[in-house]
């Protein structure tokens, strides 16, 4: 079904991958290059031989009993961007992201943390970016169960040495700041899940970390109380605007949250790009089977339909932005006698017309 | 009727086609008419070999190079003058004068306000009112000091076993190899019968406190490290990533996460470490431990079953509530969060008026006689050695038909043929029987530890005693199978007995083994039997739960299965439910093995007589100290032989088949 999309995507795309996306490097919080994890006894080994390096995470595992659970992953995370990971179970999300704050060791590769290489430092400095920097939400809460909310959103303050009085006072600020006010003395087993994962995400907050990382924490949510807690994400990212990389394997949560989204396939990294791209460009056939059932109108910009001009066309038409989602574009479009000009500003990048727009709602109704 | 075919009636079920063990049993029996009689190994009670006069003799060296030996000079006698110490002044706080007083330090009401207070505090009121209560009785039935020697033992042995059994077990949670190390270290030292590690301890430390504390202490230890280290791996993973990623240290980790978050299973664990030492300071006794213990030897030995009675009863009566109010710390500690009936500030105020209360009983009892040392009137102790008696008396003279029939059936139908032909075989046929099933069932391996182990105990010079007891414990093993097996299965299909029965088999399970053999020679008298039956009170309800969890695990698709296909519950049972649990049959025959020959040596002193008999005498009289090691280790290699085949048997039915 799929595949008869493609060609009107394919070959509309304007400029196949990240290319006009504000490049991250200067301002990158984080930089990952060529970053392996291999389990298993006989990783180093693994790690120093080319031959073995290539080989597929099947195959190794055939000739070596090892598992690459993360193969060669490169990426850059900017300041204040939310970065997604996605993938299906086993792909190496978790390990990936437990890899940044070396929860597992890495055995290959370089992770650059606000110019500081994680892989080099000592534990005392390893611990210090733990208690200071980065810190993580995980799918199984991984609360204290004999603490208060309190007591277990102010852990993080207790183990960097804050005195009693501070982490008090910072914890019911930040249980106020993911709505849980009233519930500071319950106990974790006492509040539902959604609440527990809140003194998660109050426990993460009450640091002051650079960066968050989030191991799929809504999967295990019904999916009502999901959608309150990524609602909740997002607001506390406008409010407090911290670097996020975020796990999951909903593509839904992936589009709403992220600014840009990794797929990774088996330890790799697929694909890497905007919402847009991944949907308007897949990589190869497990992109494309993963977006398969986005509504397209929704994720879709102008740019991706716009079409060169013919000879001769009427130019004066509706203009709009090329980053307008189809889905508001719908109305204009019909309605117009002439097709649309896609704008990329002051540039005109293309022509829309109902024919383009009629085919994505058609695929939508697939 | 040979060992062999009783051995394998522990549930080695289609091993083996049938015909092998026939052809085998014919075989044995073939022999046996043509041998029997012959190198049966004799060797009566008095007498002794040159092996058991060189262990003798091995002793009064070791005795003699005390004072001169470097590992005595500077190892072993300062351990032994340390713990005889510390022991001392545990007795002189609370049993016996010290701290140049003609009394112990702290009396009865004090004593008794402590506990009340502690477990108020730990356990909360209504324990401490079992605990008042229950130390309350223990002075009425005339026993106080007596109690107070075996608590102050106790406690002795517990603190020393968590000091090291915490940390240790920690450590083992923590790193898989040493866990790797110390489990079967543990697993030997809880195969071993808490009779055998007297003798041996004797010869290192003397005969007295500080035997009885170590021997509690290495028997009671194992629970706690295994505990600790279980409680320390089941902490969720997600939490302890969640401290880690919080940046906690391993020390942080440890003292905010670990130990919280097991302290439940801790808990337990110093639960059923208690319960072990009181169970074994009881039985040191018999190398002169002071307290109830030396009440209930002192009466088993003139067969006074009142005094025994009133004895045992002080035993049951402090292990409910040692049990009961450590038991009810752990659930405690579980519940966070809990509601309490009273305001912060009254529940201030309540423990303010408590600590008071307490530290006044305390200097009370330390000032004044009355509440130093506990009031000789009123007494109920009198009332309940004469009632016991009387009762004993009358059920044995009323009932004689019934208990003396039981006793004669099972002894003549059962124990003695077994017995005389295990005594009247020679002993290489009895090795080779032996050996061919522990080949059959385990392998190579099994059977040369089998094969080693008897000639072992052919040197201990013991043999026809331990052909006795292996009689015993033979029969009673498979007398408590089939008891067990009948009421596991009974539990285990329905929720509802288990419910009603498992606090009984709980409770039955933190007695002291000695208090199981009071009630019994009360009713059967000294005799074989006694011991066979009170070691099958002692291992049923150990083999009850393990059947009952088997039957219980079996998978429910698999019972409906059978049931939509018709099948009667006869049917259900033993064509479904019984082999599908066949591998807690052959756990529930090894353990049901090691607890009925742990109980059947002890039922030496009430005339079993075989080694048991033989550990006994050999503290009680010297010149039989070898002959008594001899036969400790002759236990411990039986226990060897008993485990290893029964623990192959269950090894070998793979639990992944069904
Ligand atoms: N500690 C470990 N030892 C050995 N192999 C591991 C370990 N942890 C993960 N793996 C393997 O690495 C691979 C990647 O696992 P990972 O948990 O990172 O996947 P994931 O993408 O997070 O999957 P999921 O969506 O199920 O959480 C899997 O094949 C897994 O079996
Ligand atoms: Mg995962």
């Amino acid at each position: 079904m799929s595949g008869s999309m493609t060609p009107p995507t394919a070959r509309l795309a304007p400029d196949g991958r990240a290319g006009d996306l504000e490049a991250p490097d200067d301002e990158g919080l984080l930089r990952v290059r060529d970053l392996w994890k291999v389990f298993g006894k006989r990783a180093a080994e693994i790690q120093g031989s080319q031959d073995l390096r290539a080989l597929s995470r099947r195959e190794l595992i055939d000739q070596t009993g090892c598992t690459a659970a993360v193969r060669d992953v490169s990426f850059d995370v900017a300041v204040g961007e939310v970065f997604v990971i996605m993938g299906l179970s086993g792909s190496g999300k978790s390990t990936l992201v437990r890899c940044l704050t070396r929860l597992i060791e890495p055995t290959g590769g370089s992770i650059e943390f606000d110019q500081s290489d994680l892989l080099q430092v000592d534990h005392k400095q390893l611990r210090e970016v733990r208690r200071r920097q980065v810190s993580m939400v995980f799918q199984q809460f991984g609360l204290l169960p004999h603490r208060s909310v309190v007591s277990n959103v102010a852990y993080g303050l207790e183990i960097r040495g804050a005195g009693k009085a501070e982490r008090v006072a910072r914890a019911h600020e930040m249980i106020e700041l993911v709505g849980l006010s009233g519930y500071e003395n319950s106990f974790p087993h006492q509040l539902s899940g959604g609440m527990q994962q809140r003194v998660g995400l109050a426990r993460a907050l009450a640091v002051d970390p650079k960066m968050m990382l989030f191991d799929e924490p809504f999967s295990a949510l019904d999916p009502l109380i999901r959608r309150d807690m990524q609602a909740e994400v997002i607001r506390l990212h406008h409010e407090m605007g911290k670097t996020m990389v975020f796990v999951t394997h909903d593509l839904s949560e992936a589009l709403k949250l992220g600014d840009r989204i990794l797929i990774m396939r088996d330890g790799e990294a697929i694909q890497l790009g905007t919402g847009d791209e991944l949907v308007g460009a897949p990589a190869d056939d497990y992109v494309r089977d993963f977006v398969r059932d986005v509504p397209r109108q929704d994720v879709l910009t102008l740019r991706w339909l716009a079409q060169p001009a013919k000879p001769g066309e009427d130019l004066g038409g509706l203009a709009l932005s090329q980053h307008t989602l189809v889905r508001d574009a719908i109305r204009p479009v019909l309605e117009s006698s002439s097709r649309v000009r896609v704008m990329d500003k002051d540039r005109l990048v293309g022509l829309v017309g109902r024919e383009e727009i009629l085919a994505i709602l058609t695929s939508d109704q697939k | 009727m040979s060992a062999g075919a009783l051995v394998s009636g522990l549930s080695v079920r289609k091993i083996r086609s049938r015909w092998v063990w026939l052809i085998l049993a014919a075989a044995w029996l073939a022999l046996y008419l043509a041998f029997h009689g012959t190198s049966t190994l004799p060797l009566s009670a008095s007498s002794t070999t040159s092996v058991q006069n060189n262990l003798n003799s091995f002793n009064n060296n070791i005795s003699n190079g005390r004072n001169s030996n470097p590992v005595f000079l500077y190892g072993v006698n300062y351990v032994q003058v340390g713990m005889t110490h510390f022991v001392s002044f545990l007795q002189s706080l609370i049993s016996q004068p010290g701290f140049g007083r003609p009394a112990p330090l702290i009396g009865w009401l004090g004593v008794i306000a402590i506990v009340g207070f502690v477990s108020w505090l730990t356990a909360g009121w209504k324990y401490a009112v079992l605990g008042v209560v229950g130390f309350y009785i223990l002075g009425l039935q005339g026993l106080w000091q007596e109690s107070m020697d075996t608590l102050a033992l106790t406690i002795a042995a517990v603190l020393i076993a968590v000091v090291i059994g915490v940390p240790l077990g920690i450590w083992i949670g923590l790193h898989d190899r040493a866990q790797h190390i110390v489990l079967p270290v543990l697993g030997f030292l809880q195969t071993m019968p808490s009779f055998v590690y007297l003798a041996p301890l004797t010869l290192l430390f003397l005969i007295g406190n500080a035997s009885a504390t170590i021997a509690t202490l290495i028997f009671a230890i194992p629970p706690v490290i295994r505990l600790t280290d279980h409680g320390i791996r089941a902490v969720a993973e997600p939490t302890i990533e969640a401290s880690d990623s919080l940046g906690s240290t391993t020390w942080q980790k440890l003292v905010k996460v670990l130990l919280p978050m097991s302290r439940r299973t801790i808990v337990l664990g110093i639960n059923q470490t208690m319960m072990a030492a009181l169970s074994m300071v009881t039985i040191a006794a018999l190398i002169s431990a002071p307290g109830l213990g030396q009440v209930v030897i002192d009466a088993l030995q003139t067969l006074d079953v009142g005094t025994a009675f009133n004895g045992g009863l002080a035993i049951v009566v402090m292990a409910i509530v040692l049990d009961r109010t450590t038991s009810a710390v752990g659930e405690r500690s579980q519940q966070v969060g809990g509601r309490h009936l009273l305001g912060p500030q009254a529940r201030r105020l309540a423990f303010g008026a408590g600590a008071v209360v307490t530290l006044w009983a305390v200097v009370e009892s330390a000032m004044y006689v009355w509440a130093n040392t506990f009031p000789s009137s009123p007494t109920i102790g009198p009332a309940i050695v004469a009632g016991a008696s009387n009762a004993s008396n009358w059920v044995q003279s009323t009932f004689s038909g019934i208990t003396v029939g039981l006793r004669n059936d099972v002894t003549i139908a059962f124990l003695n043929p077994l017995q005389s032909m295990l005594t009247n075989a020679p002993f290489w046929l009895v090795i080779l029987g032996l050996c061919a099933i522990a080949m059959i069932i385990g392998n190579a391996r099994v059977a040369i530890v089998t094969l080693i182990s008897l000639l072992l105990i052919v040197g201990t010079g013991v043999w026809q005693d331990a052909m006795q007891t292996l009689a015993m414990t033979i029969v009673a093993t498979v007398l408590t199978l089939i008891i067990g097996i009948a009421v596991g299965v009974w539990m285990g299909r329905n929720r509802q007995v288990d419910r009603f029965i498992r606090p009984i088999l709980d409770a039955f399970q933190v007695m002291p083994a000695f208090v199981y053999l009071v009630p019994f020679l009360a009713l059967f008298g000294a005799s074989r039997f006694t011991a066979i039956i009170a070691a099958m009170a002692f291992a049923i309800p150990v083999v009850v739960k393990v059947v009952a969890d088997g039957i219980h695990g079996v998978p429910a698709p698999a019972i409906e299965a059978a049931t939509a296909a018709g099948s009667s519950t006869w049917q259900l049972i033993t064509r479904v439910q019984l082999p599908l649990a066949t591998r807690s049959l052959a756990l529930a025959a090894n353990q049901g093995l090691i607890y009925v020959l742990s109980m059947v040596v002890v039922g030496g002193m009430v005339g079993a007589g075989a080694l048991g008999y033989d550990v006994y005498s050999g503290f009680v009289q010297a010149p039989l100290f070898g002959k008594g090691l001899a036969a400790g280790l002759a236990i411990v290699l039986l226990g060897v032989v008993l485990d290893h085949i029964s623990q192959s048997a269950a090894n070998r039915i793979d639990p992944s088949r069904h």
